[in-house]
C-alpha cells in the first residue's frame, strides 16, 4: 500500500493541505509542513512556486511572487521534500505546480528527484491527459502518481479520458475558475462527486473555494477528502515566518469540524 | 496525417508542430478547447465563414493592401529590390485586426456573448475593441499596469470603442502577465465568453486559426508579385513577436523552395543584455498554453522581455515558428533597439512612412541583406504596422520633449 492509499484507508475523509513552498522563505517551509501535519493534514500538497501561475487566484500568485522573491529553486524545494519525508515517514507529499518547472531539465530528471526526495504524487494544472505522455510515464515507472482534476466543465464525452491512466486520487476543481474566489454550492459538489464515483473506484478530494471548517465539514461528507490552499497561503502570507501557530490552529479547525460532521454522519 | 513534400499541412490532430505547440492548459478549459477546434472545423467547411471573412476584409479592413516598390530605399541600400505589403494602412494601422474579424465571426458562429483580449502596445486590444464595437459585443481587455502608463493614447482608443480596460498588477505587469489573466479570466467564465488571442501562440487550435486568419498578407503578396515582377520573391522579411505577421506573411510559400524567409526577433538592448529574443536566447518550454522557445532560467522560470517596441515584448514565440526554426526552413535573427530606431529613421525619411518599431526591426534586417543581394532579386518586408502609435516611445528616445 502506497502512502497515499494508506491516508486515504484511514476512516475519516483527508485533509490536503496546500502551501506555496519556499514562501516566505525556504527555510520557513519545514516549519509550516509540520505545522499541517500537527494541525491534521492527511496529504500534504507543496505548492511549486512559478512565475506565471494561471490557474491561481491572488492569494496565491503572492505566494509564488514570494518565493520567488526569496530565491526559491527546484533544488530548494526537494530539499524541503527530502527533509520532511524523513522527519515524517507516512505522511504523503505531494508536489504541485505548472508544467514548465516540471519539465525544464527533462520528465525523467523531474521523476529521479521526486524519488530520491520521497514525493508520492505530482499534481501538475495545465498537463492535461492528451499532453503527459512524457511527464506520465516518467512518474509511473518511478512509482509516483500523476494526479488528474476534473472540473465542472469535464462532461461525460471527456471524463473517460481525465480517468484513463489515473491513480492516487481524484483532484475534483469544484468550481470552473481560479482558486481562492469562488465556492460551489454543496449540491452541485455531491452530483458531481456522485458521477466521478461512478466512474471510478479513486478517492474523490474537492479543492478550490473551500475556506472555512463548515465548508470542509459539508463537503467532507460526500467526498473521500478536501483540498484547502488559499486560506493558508493568506495565514502565511500574513504572519511570514510565525504562521506556524495560525496554520496549525486553522488546519485543526478544520479537522475538528470534519470530524464532528464524520460522526454525526454515522450516528 | 501529414502530406509528403509539404511544410503547410501542420499542425497535427493534437495541434503539434513537430514537437511545438499543444494544449497546456487546465482541465477546466480543455473541453472549451477542444469545442472550439470542433467549431474551427466547421467553420472552415463552410463556404459562407470565407464569404463573410473575405467580405468585411475588404469593405471594412480595406484590403487587399498594397505591395509597394520602395524605389527610394532600394537605391540607397544598393541592392535587391525592395517592396513592401502595406498591412499598416488596414483598419486600425496594423494587421491585428485580420484576425479579429475572423475570431469573432467564430466567436459569434459559437453562440459566444462576451468578447475578452489580452494586449501589450494596445494594437490588439484597439483591434479587438474595434470588432466587438462593429458586432455589439461587450469587450473586456487585460492589459498590464505598466503597459498602460506608457500606452495612454491606445488605452483611450479602447475606451472610445466601448472596452472595459482591466488593469493587470500581477507579475511584471506587462504583456505576459496580461495574458495570464485573462486565462484566469476565461477559466471562470467559459460558458459565455469568447477569447480573441492577438497572436498565433497559445493553446492548439490559437496558432492555427490565426496563422490562417492572417495569411490573407501572404496569399495577396503572392499574387501581387507574379503581377508586378511574374515571379515569386528570393526573400520574405517580418518581425516577430509571437510572430502572428510573419507566419501569416510566410505560410502561403513554406512550400516555394526558392523563396527564403527571415524572421526578425527583438534583440533590445543586445542579445546578452535585455531583449525578447526567443529563439536567439531562450530554450523550449511549455507557457501559455503551448510548447515553444521561451525566455527562461534553469528552473524554468519565465524571465522579462525587453523590447523598444511594447508589441514584441514577449518572453515567447508562436509554436509554428519554433518548428520552422528547427527544421530550417525559416532563418531567425534579430534587430536591437538602436537597429529598429534607425531603420525607423530611414523609412521615414526615404518613402514619407512612419513605420511602427515591430516592423522597423523588419526593416532593420533589410538594411543589412539587401546591400549583399542582387539588383535583380527580390524581397518582400511585411509592413505589419504604423507608426503612430510610438511617436512618443520614438521621441523619448531621440531625446526630443513633444
Amino acid at each position: 500500500m502506497t502512502r497515499l492509499s494508506s491516508a486515504f484507508s484511514k476512516g475519516r475523509p483527508v485533509i490536503a493541505a496546500f502551501v506555496t513552498g519556499g514562501d516566505p522563505t525556504p527555510g520557513d517551509t519545514p516549519a509550516i509542513l509540520d505545522a499541517l501535519v500537527a494541525g491534521g493534514a492527511d496529504v500534504i500538497e507543496l505548492g511549486m512556486p512559478f512565475t506565471d501561475p494561471m490557474a491561481d487566484g491572488p492569494a496565491i500568485q503572492l505566494g509564488n511572487l514570494r518565493s520567488l522573491g526569496a530565491g526559491t529553486t527546484t533544488a530548494d524545494l526537494f530539499e524541503i521534500a527530502k527533509g520532511f519525508r524523513l522527519r515524517h515517514p507516512d505522511v504523503p507529499l505531494v508536489l504541485m505546480g505548472y508544467a514548465n518547472p516540471m519539465i525544464r531539465r527533462g520528465s525523467e530528471w523531474f521523476a529521479v528527484q521526486c524519488t530520491k526526495a520521497g514525493v508520492d504524487g505530482v499534481i501538475c494544472v495545465d498537463l492535461p491527459p492528451e499532453e503527459d505522455e512524457d511527464l506520465g510515464p516518467a512518474l509511473r515507472a518511478s512509482g509516483i502518481d500523476l494526479i488528474r482534476l476534473a472540473t465542472p466543465t469535464t462532461d461525460a464525452l471527456r471524463l473517460p479520458v481525465v480517468l484513463d491512466g489515473a491513480s492516487g486520487f481524484i483532484y475534483y476543481v469544484s468550481v470552473a475558475g481560479i482558486t481562492g474566489l469562488q465556492q460551489a454550492t454543496s449540491d452541485s459538489i455531491a452530483d458531481a462527486v456522485a458521477r466521478l464515483k461512478a466512474a471510478t473506484s479513486l478517492p474523490i478530494v474537492v479543492g478550490f473555494g473551500i475556506r472555512t471548517p463548515e465548508q470542509a465539514a459539508n463537503v467532507s461528507t460526500v467526498a473521500d477528502g478536501v483540498a484547502v490552499g488559499t486560506a493558508i497561503v493568506e495565514l502565511v502570507g500574513e504572519y511570514g515566518a510565525k504562521a506556524v501557530g495560525p496554520v496549525r490552529d486553522y488546519v485543526a479547525s478544520l479537522r475538528r469540524a470534519m470530524d464532528a460532521a464524520s460522526k454525526e454522519n454515522v450516528a | 496525417m501529414r502530406l509528403p513534400n509539404s511544410l503547410r499541412t501542420g499542425p497535427d490532430e493534437r495541434g503539434h508542430f513537430g514537437q511545438f505547440g499543444g494544449r497546456y492548459v487546465a482541465e477546466t478549459l480543455m473541453p472549451l478547447i477542444l469545442d472550439l477546434e470542433r467549431h474551427y472545423e466547421a467553420a472552415k467547411a463552410d463556404p459562407s465563414f470565407a464569404a463573410q471573412f473575405d467580405d468585411l476584409l475588404e469593405h471594412y479592413v480595406g484590403r487587399p493592401s498594397p505591395l509597394y516598390f520602395a524605389e527610394r530605399m532600394t537605391e540607397e541600400l544598393g541592392g535587391a529590390k525592395i517592396y513592401f505589403k502595406r498591412d499598416e494602412l488596414n483598419h486600425t494601422g496594423a494587421h491585428k485586426i485580420n484576425n479579429c474579424i475572423g475570431q469573432i465571426l467564430l466567436a459569434m458562429r459559437m453562440g459566444k456573448t462576451r468578447i475578452i483580449a489580452e494586449t501589450g502596445a494596445g494594437q490588439h486590444g484597439v483591434a479587438t475593441a474595434t470588432v466587438a464595437a462593429r458586432f455589439g459585443l461587450p469587450c473586456t481587455i487585460f492589459m498590464g499596469a505598466r503597459d498602460i502608463e506608457r500606452q495612454q493614447p491606445n488605452v483611450f482608443r479602447m475606451k472610445l470603442l466601448g472596452a472595459d480596460v482591466h488593469s493587470v498588477e500581477s507579475g511584471s505587469r506587462t504583456l505576459k502577465d496580461a495574458m495570464n489573466e485573462a486565462l484566469r479570466y476565461w477559466v471562470a467564465n467559459v460558458h459565455d465568453t469568447f477569447y480573441i488571442i492577438g497572436t498565433a501562440a497559445g493553446p492548439h487550435p490559437y496558432p492555427e486559426l490565426v496563422r490562417d486568419f492572417q495569411s490573407v498578407i501572404g496569399r495577396e503578396a503572392r499574387q501581387q508579385i507574379l503581377q508586378r515582377e511574374g515571379r515569386l520573391p528570393d526573400l520574405l522579411v517580418a518581425a516577430i513577436g509571437g510572430g502572428s505577421n510573419a507566419i501569416g506573411l510566410f505560410h502561403p510559400f513554406l512550400d516555394d523552395a526558392s523563396v527564403q524567409m527571415l524572421g526578425v526577433e527583438a534583440a533590445g538592448h543586445g542579445l546578452d543584455k535585455d531583449h525578447a529574443a526567443s529563439l536567439a536566447g531562450g530554450s523550449p518550454g511549455v507557457l501559455h498554453g503551448n510548447k515553444t522557445y521561451l525566455l527562461q532560467d534553469e528552473d524554468g522560470q519565465i524571465t522579462e522581455a525587453h523590447s523598444i517596441s511594447a508589441g514584441l515584448d514577449y518572453p515567447g514565440i508562436g509554436p509554428e515558428h519554433s518548428w520552422l526554426h528547427e527544421i530550417g526552413r525559416v532563418r531567425y535573427e534579430s534587430a536591437t533597439d538602436t537597429e529598429a530606431l534607425e531603420a525607423f529613421k530611414l523609412l521615414c525619411r526615404l518613402e514619407g512612412i512612419i513605420p511602427a518599431l515591430e516592423p522597423s526591426h523588419a526593416i532593420a534586417a533589410v538594411m543589412r541583406v539587401a546591400p549583399k543581394m542582387a539588383k535583380d532579386e527580390i524581397i518582400v518586408a511585411n509592413l505589419c504596422g504604423r507608426g503612430d502609435k510610438d511617436i512618443f516611445t520614438v521621441a523619448e528616445a531621440l531625446g526630443v520633449t513633444i
